[in-house]
């Protein structure tokens, strides 16, 4: 049987969530094949996944921005050839896929961890606190992929075919207007190896750029951040790490100032190492951390980012 | 216009979950509960535009069982006009609430269907989704912000790449995210008040909906427990422990 991933376009290339998708479709299916909306160089970096044979292609405006109303449609067009269809479980993915699956009169399996049989799959719930093992007795499967617990299909080496796929185009009923992009030369926060965070207790956003910008420079770090330093405006919305956030398992993760309530562990505690730098011996993030330094982060900050 | 505002009744988001022994699932006996945080955002929201004169009328409905009432009240004492309970004691599914509540709607006709964007329980993330699909009416998920223009509605919305805005035709269905708003508390004067709101109440059969499981939970059981590692000392001996690791 064939499974179809819904590929997370990025300009002209796809966002590498796309490949930890297509690596869960192939625990589930002989055959993947992805279906891309978007630009030419989108489809072609596709084609070049390893283990992908086919990629269909939605070009034109109507599909340009991901637009659920226009493009579920069309993945619902072509799911005859299909017993299961994926996507990474990103704000994209998250936002089509459930579109998809209640025209397809089937019942989501959201964020999944693990392809436990061909109808089995673990995904954490209540905040990652518990992980339920869920069985689907629908005829399709429609899921949405954790892309930290899949490891990423090859970018390079496969030569699909790419086929042209078109639909209604436009509903009608929706427009995209503006994407108010954060551009960085950062690593992309969900993929980076390191990750440093700042917390509420970095005051506002000149602190926190002045203490925790250096740091992720020398690392080569992405820079996250807790719900509260988001919401206090220290840092974009792009930027949350938690249950309702983004969800990272870099190789090293700093928290600084970061208290670690559940919702923020959600987001962070399969991260390889973590690391705590918090002023309160008590604070629960200290629970989780593998190495914790009991400090003022104003002192112990800088001082860790000179001597590094 | 009317709002009509779906809202679950969820193990408060202060509570650690248990998972029960046998693992048939999370110990949700004499544990607190509370309105989904999203939903209590949602209803926010609702009550803006209603004391903006874009809305009318605010109603609030759950599906749960007769416990639920309590979230209900909740809605009405914030300031929702009526509430609905579709009452059932089954663990109801994001497809068959999705289902349930546009057999609602479509006797309600609200203008904006607000919900929360999830559920803090089953972290699920599609009711909305899937109740936009159902009726073929547009989505604005995940949303900061929210404007009502003419017969339209601006939805920006909270996206991995930044702050995403899209224009929808009326009628919509929005689902909100944490920083469109901060939810007002039920002052005293008002939970009496909400007392004495009507409450309907139904049944999924009612709307002639079937809520039979699609998915069967077989076990629910606790994530690897990760250990507290050291203390260390100083700067020094956090930077060696890096180097040590290879990080730096
Ligand atoms: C529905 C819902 C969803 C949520 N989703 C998320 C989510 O996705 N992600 C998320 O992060 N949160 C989320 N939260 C919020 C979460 O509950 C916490 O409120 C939040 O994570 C706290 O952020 P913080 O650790 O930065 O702040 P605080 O809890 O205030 O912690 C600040 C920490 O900084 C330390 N500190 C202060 N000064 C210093 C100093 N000078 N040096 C060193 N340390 C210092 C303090 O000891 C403290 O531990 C959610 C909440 C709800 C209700």
């Amino acid at each position: 049987m064939t499974a179809l991933v819904i590929a997370e376009p990025h300009g002209d290339t796809l966002a590498d969530a796309t490949l930890s998708a297509v690596t869960a479709a192939t625990k589930l299916d002989d055959e993947v094949h992805i279906f891309v909306a978007g630009s030419q160089g989108a489809a072609d970096a596709a084609a070049r996944i390893a283990g992908v044979s086919k990629v269909l292609h939605a070009d034109g405006d109507a599909y340009a921005h991901m637009l659920a109303e226009n493009v579920a449609p069309l993945i619902v067009s072509l799911m005859d050839g299909y017993d299961a269809v994926l996507a990474p479980a990103t704000t994209t993915g998250k936002n089509v896929l459930p579109r998809v699956a209640a025209k397809l009169d089937v019942m989501q399996v959201s964020d999944i961890i693990s392809v436990e049989g061909p109808k089995t799959f673990t995904r954490p719930i209540y905040a990652g606190n518990a992980i339920a093992t869920v069985e689907s007795s629908d005829p399709k499967l429609v899921i949405t992929v954790r892309t930290t617990a899949f490891d990423k299909a090859e970018a390079e080496g496969g030569s699909a075919s790419i086929e042209a796929v078109s639909g209604e185009g436009a509903a009608g009923i929706s427009e995209f207007v503006k994407l108010d992009a954060v551009e960085s030369e950062r690593p992309e926060l969900t993929s980076a190896s390191v990750v440093v965070s700042g917390g509420r207790a970095l005051k506002d956003a000149e602190t926190f750029e002045q203490y925790i910008t250096p740091l992720a420079d020398k690392l080569g770090a992405a820079i996250g951040a807790s719900r509260a330093a988001v919401d206090a405006g220290y840092v974009p919305n792009d930027y949350q790490v938690g249950q309702t956030g983004k969800i990272v398992a870099p190789e090293v993760y700093i928290a600084v100032g970061i208290s670690g309530a559940i919702q923020h562990l959600a987001g962070m505690k399969d991260s390889k190492v973590i690391i705590a730098i918090n002023k309160d011996p008590d604070a629960p993030i200290f629970q989780v951390a593998d190495l914790g330094l009991v400090a003022d982060l104003y002192n112990a900050v800088p001082e860790l980012t000179e001597k590094l | 216009m009317k709002i009509l505002v779906p809202v679950k009744r969820v193990i408060d988001y202060n509570v650690k979950p248990r998972v029960k022994a046998d693992g048939s699932g999370v110990d949700l006996a004499n544990v607190k509960m509370s309105m989904n945080p999203f939903d209590e955002i949602a209803v926010e929201e609702a009550l803006k535009l209603k004391e903006a004169g874009k809305a009318e009328e605010v109603v609030a409905v759950s599906i749960g069982p007769a416990k639920a009432q309590e979230t209900l009240r909740t809605a009405l004492a914030m300031g929702a006009d009526r509430a609905i309970l579709v009452e059932t004691d089954d663990a109801v599914e994001p497809l068959a609430v999705a289902k349930i509540l546009k057999a609602v709607a479509e006797e309600e006709e609200p203008g904006i269907v607000m919900l929360g964007k999830q559920a803090i329980d089953d972290d699920s993330n599609q009711t909305g989704q899937m109740l936009a699909a159902l009726m073929d009416r547009p989505q604005g998920t995940f949303a900061s912000k929210v404007e009502i223009e003419g017969d339209s509605v601006s939805v920006t919305r909270e996206v991995d790449g930044g702050l995403e805005t899209v224009k929808l035709t009326l009628p919509a269905i929005i689902t909100t995210d944490l920083r469109l708003n901060e939810p007002r508390y039920a002052t005293l004067p008002n939970i009496m008040k909400a007392k004495k709101k009507p409450l309907d109440t139904k049944t999924p059969a009612d709307y002639g909906v079937d809520t039979a499981a699609r998915l069967t939970t077989t076990n629910v059981s606790e994530p690897p427990v990760r250990q507290a590692g050291e203390i260390v000392e100083d700067v020094d001996a956090l930077v060696a422990k890096l180097k040590s690791m290879g990080v730096a």
